[in-house]
């Protein structure tokens, strides 16, 4: 069996993907808490974690929980506002296209965003996913093709409607 | 374009290519901030078990690591950074970050005895690395004067088991505090150097280091 690696290694090699599922998730502004509390729990579990277990899977596992968690906590402080809170640009920013992808991500419903993000992003199996967000790996699987559906209309159509000049 | 009949790997690929593209500036700020963060909470919560930062040195990069007790290892390259903190993970603990503030002092000391204007070094030091006759040879090290050396019978001797001199042999080739415990000043009795962790060559530098200050 394959030893504990140091957890420096985990966050080296996961730490991007697992940045990348939380903005997909939780949208930009709240994207690094989850982060950081993904990590900080994973930390201090890490010990107890089986030796050669899923790693990826494992920390997506935690994410799925700390989102939830922080929504949660987001929804019970939040009071209205006369302007609605700065939204994330919807037009594409002319860097890599990677904030106009996660902010289409993250407008899916949640069940969607969270197949299309646990297993495009993270490359979960929808088995893994099934374990995660509850249901049938088929569920799971349906809920990703109906947000990879939808997701294609909303990046298609500036494409569509803006036309070059 | 054809209309849903299936959704291929490649269609999948090229979808989400923004989000596999290599980092950005952007995404490796974010990351550092995070880890900076990471660290710190780990720190308040006490989830850390070992922090390490590489530091350049004369005898090339230098791994320093520690626990909430002191230093703990001190690795040259030629031990293989990446192999030391894998056996750190199973030895003490796999909770290892990068926390370079951590071992700032210990850089410090450092640099001060490579430009010779350190002589004894004051920091706390996590012994658990080492047992018995070994943990009793590498104690008695630091009472070896910086400049000066003994023979290895000559420790085997201070450490209380006169005949066990191949071990203080052992105890310093698997010293896990060079440097700070000075098993370079210990040599063979013919006043030839002898092995070291670091490679003959870097003993020699550090003994050249200390005559000359």
């Amino acid at each position: 069996m394959e030893p504990r690696k140091p957890f420096e290694a985990i966050v080296q090699e996961h730490g991007p993907t697992v940045l990348r599922v939380c903005r997909a998730v939780l949208g930009p502004h709240d994207a690094e808490d989850g982060w950081s509390e993904t990590f900080l729990s994973a930390l201090q579990a890490y010990p107890e974690l089986p030796p050669g277990a899923n790693v990826e899977a494992w920390l997506v596992t935690i994410a799925h929980r700390k989102a939830i968690d922080l929504v949660r906590s987001r929804n019970r402080r939040a009071v209205p506002v006369e302007e609605p809170p700065e939204r994330h640009s919807r037009l594409g920013i002319p860097d890599d296209g990677q904030a106009e992808l996660l902010d289409a991500v993250g407008q899916l419903p949640p069940k969607q965003r969270q197949a299309v993000a646990y297993h495009y992003l993270a490359g979960l199996p929808y088995k893994d996913i099934a374990a995660i967000v509850g249901g049938t790996p088929d569920a799971a699987r349906r809920a990703g093709a109906d947000g990879i559906k939808a997701l294609r209309t909303v990046l298609a159509a500036p494409l569509l409607t803006g036309g070059t000049p | 374009m054809s209309i849903d009949t299936g959704f291929t790997d490649a269609d999948a690929a090229r979808l989400f290519a923004p989000a596999t593209a290599p980092l950005t500036t952007a995404d490796a700020a974010a990351l550092d901030r995070l880890h900076q963060r990471l660290a710190e909470d780990a720190r308040s919560k006490g989830a850390l078990d070992v922090a390490y930062r590489v530091v350049d040195s004369p005898l090339g990069k230098l791994l320093l690591a520690a626990t909430e007790q002191g230093i703990v290892r001190v690795a040259f390259a030629l031990e293989d950074h990446d192999a030391v903190l894998q056996l750190l993970a199973e030895k003490v603990s796999p909770r290892i970050l990068r926390v370079p503030a951590r071992l700032d002092a210990a850089a410090r000391e450092l640099d001060e005895y490579f430009a010779g204007t350190r002589r004894e070094f004051d920091l706390p030091l996590d012994f658990r690395l080492s047992r018995g006759f070994r943990l009793s040879v590498l104690q008695h090290l630091p009472h070896i004067a910086y400049g000066r050396t003994e023979s290895y019978a000559e420790v085997a001797q201070a450490a209380g088991s006169p005949r066990a001199v191949r071990a203080v042999g052992t105890a310093c080739a698997t010293n896990p505090l060079p440097l700070i415990v000075p098993c370079h000043r210990v040599v063979k009795s013919d006043g030839s150097f002898g092995g070291y962790l670091g490679g003959t060559e870097a003993k020699r530098t550090l003994l050249s280091l200390e005559a000359a200050a």
